[in-house]
């Protein structure tokens, strides 16, 4: 038998349909590489190797029943460490939830549940989602697959690492300036954004409500379309989930044909601050794509160019109002204060939060709490939410002449760790292709190029809001590009991990 | 319109807003971080005019309403599980109100 965590979920699926495996065997053989790379990677912070199994054979059972099962049904998932799972602990790579097991799941983990999908484990993640590396985890961070002294981006490093490694064929990631894409570029993976309320957000612990999106990490265009659909359609209980119908994105990944699609380069993303290596993957990306008959025209998004001053006042202001239920009164870390006898609630309150949170997330509910005080909140929330009235401005525009939008979906390859981790502004520009998407609400892709110094370099395909599937079918038409070229599939290119038996 | 200096005596105020009992080393990190960033962000006050409005949401839907159908809640025994201390069915927290 070849290597069943070298399948896509594509693959598996069909195998588990015509019965030439089992999911027990699926499952297992995934744990088995869990086991035998997570030292070096580091994607997982809690191993559900029981649980999995438990699906896994309840799946096979029904198969062999007869009964009529989802397609993804059997196919392992991944779970980032920020939804919440009753037979798992939530942390969100925070010590102020270490053991933390919510009495509910997130509506995402109840439809994986329901699609029969075993869930291999919870991955790690920058503390609350908060960083571009994973080295703000207070559990350690993950290392990038393809060279473990480097980043595997963030915040959700751990479900990217994981796919990228085939310690998973699949994982759920959560998108809120660039967390599902730009870990996705610099491993090598597909990650989706989906359009804002296109996937519930219940159970979903909240990093900036307006922002947060959670989509598909895979190793295929095809693949991450499986999940997302899945994990998409309404939910009565997230009032900013939409009530419309998945996109049909399943289609539109089978069918990835470019033939007349208009896509729009985003001139002020790509140049300057943007790695050579990165922007001659880009252009080569394009050049293919026009060969495949697309429209290659230049399209300019003036505003862009403050989505980040925008994005680190909007984010930070709903942190630290989001992040102010972590009171140590109801549930999390409850530490009392040093040297004071009979402290109150308040002093409870204060010394937990200190201890409980990173410095990326202090940071950030000080700047929030800062941008949202009095006689500063018209200078800079308002003026950042107007700005973000004139990126939205630029989507409508951009897509009045253009299907879909390119750019580069981050600036460099993977850093190596630790290199920026005392530079917060270097860190926060990694955003800079990611941010416009979550602040306008349309949808996001990255697909992977090509290589620049031996590391994966991401193209980014956006979309009008709800039309997801222009994402898939373009990202499915550059993917089967890059194979073409390579000779074989990009995943395939990563370096051998070593193996622990 | 330009970005107010923001003092160690101002985070450490912030701080306190925020319940996070910053250490002196933490004041003394975020006192020269923040001034960096605002300067960083400040940019957003020159770029729209009066005439553009606020946005604060990429969808906007008002008046989200569910079907009023009573469904299970969590019990008692659920809620307070992950309670850092509990007692007779109700969350134990520490002395609200000062001592005076």
């Amino acid at each position: 038998m070849s290597d069943l965590t070298r399948f896509t979920a594509a693959e598996i699926a069909a195998a588990l349909a015509d019965g030439s495996v089992t999911s027990v065997e699926v499952t297992r053989r995934h744990l088995d590489r869990i086991a035998a790379v997570e030292g070096d990677v580091r994607a997982f912070l809690h191993v559900d190797r029981h649980g999995a199994l438990a699906t896994a054979a309840d799946v096979d059972r029904r198969r062999a029943a007869g009964e009529p099962l989802p397609e993804l049904a059997g196919v392992p998932v991944a779970v980032k460490d920020v939804l919440t799972t009753v037979d798992l602990p939530t942390t969100c790579g925070s010590k102020m939830l270490e053991g933390w097991i919510s009495p509910y799941d997130a509506t995402v983990v109840s439809k994986l549940k329901a699609a029969g999908m075993p869930i291999l484990g919870k991955t790690n993640m920058d503390e609350f989602a908060m960083g571009s590396s994973t080295e703000h985890s207070a559990y350690g961070p993950t290392r990038n697959p393809w060279d473990t002294t480097r980043i595997p981006g963030g915040s959700g490093g751990g479900s990217a690492a994981a796919v990228a490694a085939f310690e998973a064929p699949l994982a759920v990631g959560t998108d809120t300036g660039g967390s599902i894409r730009q870990p996705g570029a610099v491993t090598g993976t597909v990650g989706v954004k989906p359009t804002y309320g296109g996937v519930s957000r219940y159970g979903l612990v909240a990093m900036a409500s307006s922002l947060d999106q959670a989509g598909p990490v895979a190793r295929t265009v095809l693949d991450a379309a499986l999940l997302h659909e899945v994990m998409g359609g309404h939910d009565p209980r997230d009032s900013t989930s939409l009530d419309m119908p998945v996109p049909p994105v399943v289609e539109a990944a089978r069918r990835g044909d470019v033939s007349g699609l208009r896509i729009g380069v985003i001139s002020e993303l790509g140049g300057e601050g943007f790695q050579p290596g990165v922007r001659r993957c880009f252009e080569e990306g394009l050049e293919m794509l026009a060969r495949a008959g697309a429209e290659i025209v230049e399209v300019s998004c003036p505003s862009f160019v403050h989505g980040i001053a925008a994005y680190y006042l909007v984010m930070p202001s709903e942190v630290s109002s989001n992040l102010a239920k972590f009171d140590a009164m109801r549930y999390g870390l409850r530490v009392a204060p040093e040297g004071v006898d009979d402290p109150s609630a308040e002093q409870v309150m204060a010394a937990s939060r200190d201890a409980g949170f990173g410095d990326e997330v202090k940071r950030r509910i000080i700047l929030g709490t800062y941008a949202l005080s009095s006689g500063y909140y018209d200078a800079y929330y308002g003026s950042a939410q107007k700005v973000r009235t004139l990126i939205a401005r630029d989507f409508e525009a951009a897509f009045e002449q253009v299907d879909v939008l390119a750019s580069p979906t981050s600036p460099t390859v993977a850093w190596s760790l630790g290199e920026k981790l005392d530079d917060p502004l270097s860190m926060y520009a990694q955003d800079v292709a990611t941010i416009p998407a979550n602040l306008a609400g349309v949808p996001g892709i990255s697909v992977p190029v090509g290589l620049s110094e031996g590391l994966p370099v991401g193209f980014q395909f956006l979309a009008p809001a709800m039309a997801d599937d222009r994402l898939y079918n373009a990202g499915a038409a550059l993917e089967r590009l890059v194979t073409e070229r390579d000779g074989r599939p990009f995943a395939a290119q990563a370096p051998e991990l070593e193996v622990t038996r | 319109m330009s970005s107010p200096e923001i003092s160690r005596d101002d985070v450490a105020h912030l701080a306190n807003l925020a319940r996070i009992e910053l250490s002196d080393s933490e004041l003394d990190r975020l006192g020269a971080e923040l001034p960096a960033i605002l300067e960083h962000v400040k940019v957003v006050q020159q770029v729209a005019g009066d005439d553009v409005p606020a946005m604060s949401h990429p969808v906007p839907v008002t008046n989200v309403f569910r079907p009023d159908e009573v469904t299970p809640g969590l019990t008692p025994e659920q809620a307070l599980a992950a309670a850092p201390a509990s007692e007779e069915q109700r969350f134990l927290v520490p002395k609200i109100l000062g001592e005076e």
